[in-house]
């Protein structure tokens, strides 16, 4: 029963009560963090992979006696998380780092490094539960217990093989609980805040992130602010500044309240409009994933997210080529930033999700909400 | 197997140590007779490593470490003027590469000395680089990674002729085996005690008599006014008992055992530096598909402690600047592992490392 398991470690509560409980059940825990940004060479301090977040996940693997090591992976996160994040927001979309990294950098490097040290699993402090899917093998990825802390969002790109190996010790824990384990525990990181934003760009302002990762590329092109007429409100400096849904920043005086309702990175355009403006009725997704439970139909209903923490409404996809779908909306959205990842629900289980390139307008905008 | 991160502490260091840490408790620059006693219990410890380096005692100054040493050695030789010139090889340590290109951003001019494939410096290469304002020439004894020993008696002769001061930077060297920095024609030596078996948080710099040299710090007489601050009289007194202790040109003979079973148990294994004059001790292994970070652990998991190339203070792994100095693809230097010797070592722990590893490396490719 006692089996060699690879513990993905942050340094944070999370991921530190996940390794505990392995370890406390007698398995062969090894604890492994990963390091996507080199903090010895600037000073910044961010939330994570700082050597104090390191030396916390080291106290939990010396307290329970398991190994523990870093694993550099600053190269491949440069590559796939953050050009990715500046190309993203240089077309006009608002990039999805976290579901970016679990894909392609987090799940990938810890399972290779878990297959060459014999680990039969891979563990993770996510809040997300996995289940067996019945007699055909496989896995069911499915919600949190803890629906407020629910992360399975960012977890649907995940390649199926590598969640074959997958643990989240977590998934039918409450924050609280994982919390109340970890000072039961005497885990120094019991009160350590929860991580937010994200965890390359300090505080909550990602221009200045961009402003220093292109500091050597062309300058973005300036264009237009315009109105949904196409009537000229102001000019700006880049697209890169603006997202879907933002009202402030905006940079343009109209007498009432406007919204950036669409980025067009081609034109340089950048639309405001009203709030009744953002709701939207379709998406077009593109590089979509299903998985196994969604079988091969060519259209089916579920329950998609938009975006982290959107409690998700009913919906049509209805698959087309090249790994593209249209999403019909069957109640409008409002906000939807291409660039996001929308992810199919089917009651708690994730059935896949894709990449939202586009949104499509909502067929008649409510007027109550237009006039707020 | 990995003592050019830090080699345990010999066993008459580790007497001395603890033996000077209650013996004497008094500030050596007190007056009174405990003062007195650690004073002379500090210059002994400096006599007996200034013999040991064939120089004077005065010549030593007691610093915290080979980093502390190099930095020193880089600000104090450029405090005197504005602007000048310096040179370094490519394979320096980050201590000596960092304030290089500190200074180099302040407006001094630098000049990186490519290496052969084999790691060496070209002392011809250093001759035509010098120029009238070079200030300082710093050149490694030994490099860390790959053991290569530089021509310093040669790169000392080029120094002497150019009358520019020859900065070595021997951490990895001194202590171990022979090293004379005045037969040399060095001006200015790193040393360090704890690659040696000594304690860490002690070292030296060798500053040859009569030259110019600016303190890093103020604030005290201590060390002729070149280090201030009280010394660590326990550290030297252990420092100057790891010094002569011996035992490192014996590391040659498993070392090489070492290659001869990795060789036998993995024929596409590379040594890098292999055809140079190297350290008895060290040994850059490239085995090409073998990613080092996996297998620093899995030859972790099963109790053999060998190292990355080059590692963060983190623990993980980065790019080597020297494996790449000697014409190493990224890929290459990702594939490649330091074994690092030392007194301690034994032969069976030298066979059962070359038998973990073809078990452990087989097992990796068969995977991938």
């Amino acid at each position: 029963m006692n089996r060699r398991v690879l513990v993905g470690m942050s340094g944070g509560v999370d991921s530190s009560v996940a390794a505990a409980l392995l370890a406390r059940a007698g398995h062969d825990v090894i604890g492994v963090s990963l390091q996507l940004y080199d903090h010895s060479r600037g000073g910044r301090a961010t939330r994570c992979c700082s050597p104090e977040d390191f030396l916390d996940a080291r106290r939990v693997a010396a307290a329970f006696g398991f190994p523990y090591y870093v694993l550099n992976q600053e190269e491949l996160f440069s590559r796939r998380v953050l050009d990715y994040f500046v190309e993203e927001y240089r077309s006009g979309r608002t990039p999805n780092p976290c579901a970016r990294c679990n894909a392609d950098v987090k799940f990938t490097a810890l399972a290779r490094l878990a297959v060459e040290l014999g680990a039969e699993v891979l563990a993770t402090g996510h809040y997300a539960r996995l289940e067996a899917a019945g007699p055909g093998g496989g896995r069911r990825l499915l919600r949190a217990r803890d629906l407020r802390r629910d992360q399975s969002y960012f977890l649907f790109d995940v390649e199926e093989d590598l969640l074959e190996r997958a643990s989240f010790p977590l998934g039918a824990l409450t924050k609280e609980e994982v919390r109340a384990e970890a000072r039961a525990m005497g885990l120094a990181c019991a009160a350590k805040p929860d991580s937010q934003d994200i965890c390359f760009v300090e505080g909550s302002d990602y221009r200045e992130f961009l402003a220093q990762r292109t500091a050597g590329l062309p300058a973005e092109r300036s264009g237009a602010i315009v109105d949904r007429s196409g009537g000229v409100l102001g000019r700006h400096d880049g697209v890169s500044g603006f997202t879907v849904g933002q009202r402030r920043g905006a940079g343009v005086a109209a007498g009432r309240r406007l919204y950036v309702v669409e980025v067009d990175a081609p034109s340089g355009r950048v639309v405001m409009g009203e709030r009744g403006d953002l709701l939207c009725g379709g998406l077009i997704l593109s590089s979509v994933r299903l998985r196994a439970p969604a079988g091969g139909a060519a259209s089916f209903d579920a329950t998609v997210q938009v975006r982290y923490r959107h409690a998700g409404v009913p919906a049509r996809i209805h698959m087309q080529e090249e790994g593209t779908a249209r999403v019909e909306l069957l109640e409008p959205v409002a906000g939807v930033s291409p660039g996001q990842a929308a992810v199919f629900y089917k009651g708690e289980e994730v059935l896949g999700g894709g990449w939202i390139a586009r949104s499509l307008p909502a067929a008649v905008p409510p007027r109550a909400l237009g006039a707020a | 197997m990995d003592h050019n991160a830090t080699s345990p502490l010999r066993e008459p260091a580790r007497k001395a140590l603890i033996e000077a840490l209650t013996r004497y408790p008094g500030n050596p620059s007190s007056p009174h007779a405990s003062g007195h006693e650690a004073r002379v219990a500090l210059e002994d410890a400096r006599a007996a490593i200034a013999t040991n380096l064939g120089v004077d005692a005065a010549e030593i100054c007691f610093v915290s470490g080979g980093t502390e040493a190099n930095n020193m050695a880089f600000y104090g030789a450029t405090a005197l003027r504005k602007r000048g010139h310096l040179i370094v090889s490519a394979v320096e340590h980050s201590s000596v590469m960092e304030p290089a290109g500190r200074l180099e951003s302040q407006g001094w001019k630098v000049t990186r000395i490519p290496v052969d494939r084999q790691g060496r410096v070209d002392p011809d290469a250093v001759r035509k680089a010098v120029r009238s304002d070079t200030a300082l020439i710093s050149v490694m004894a030994a490099n860390n990674e790959t053991g290569v020993l530089q021509p310093i008696d040669q790169l000392g002769a080029v120094a002497r002729r150019a009358k520019v001061p020859l900065h070595v930077d021997a951490a990895q060297l001194a202590g171990r085996l022979h090293f004379a920095p005045r037969e040399l024609g060095i001006s200015l030596a790193s040393i360090s005690s704890h690659k040696m078996g000594g304690p860490a948080g002690v070292g030296a710099l060798y500053i040859e008599a009569g030259l110019q040299l600016a303190p890093l710090m103020l604030g005290g007489g201590q060390e002729r006014r070149m280090r201030p601050g009280t010394e660590p009289v326990a550290l030297t007194i252990g420092f100057a008992a790891a010094i002569g202790a011996g035992g490192w040109i014996e590391t040659e003979i498993l070392r090489d055992m070492m290659e001869a079973a990795v060789r036998e148990k993995v024929p596409s294994v590379r040594i890098n530096g292999g055809e140079a004059p190297r350290l008895p001790n060290t040994s850059s292994l490239l085995m090409p598909g073998v990613p080092s970070e996996p297998l620093v652990i899995r030859m972790d998991l099963r109790g053999y402690a060998i190292s990355t190339g080059a590692a963060c203070s983190s623990g993980a792994a980065r790019p080597s600047h020297v494996l790449a100095a000697m014409g190493l693809s990224a890929e290459a230097s990702r594939c490649t592992v330091r074994v690092s010797l030392g007194p301690s070592n034994t032969q069976e722990e030298v066979a059962g490392f070359a038998r973990i590893l073809s078990e452990v490396r087989t097992a990796a490719a068969g995977r991938a």
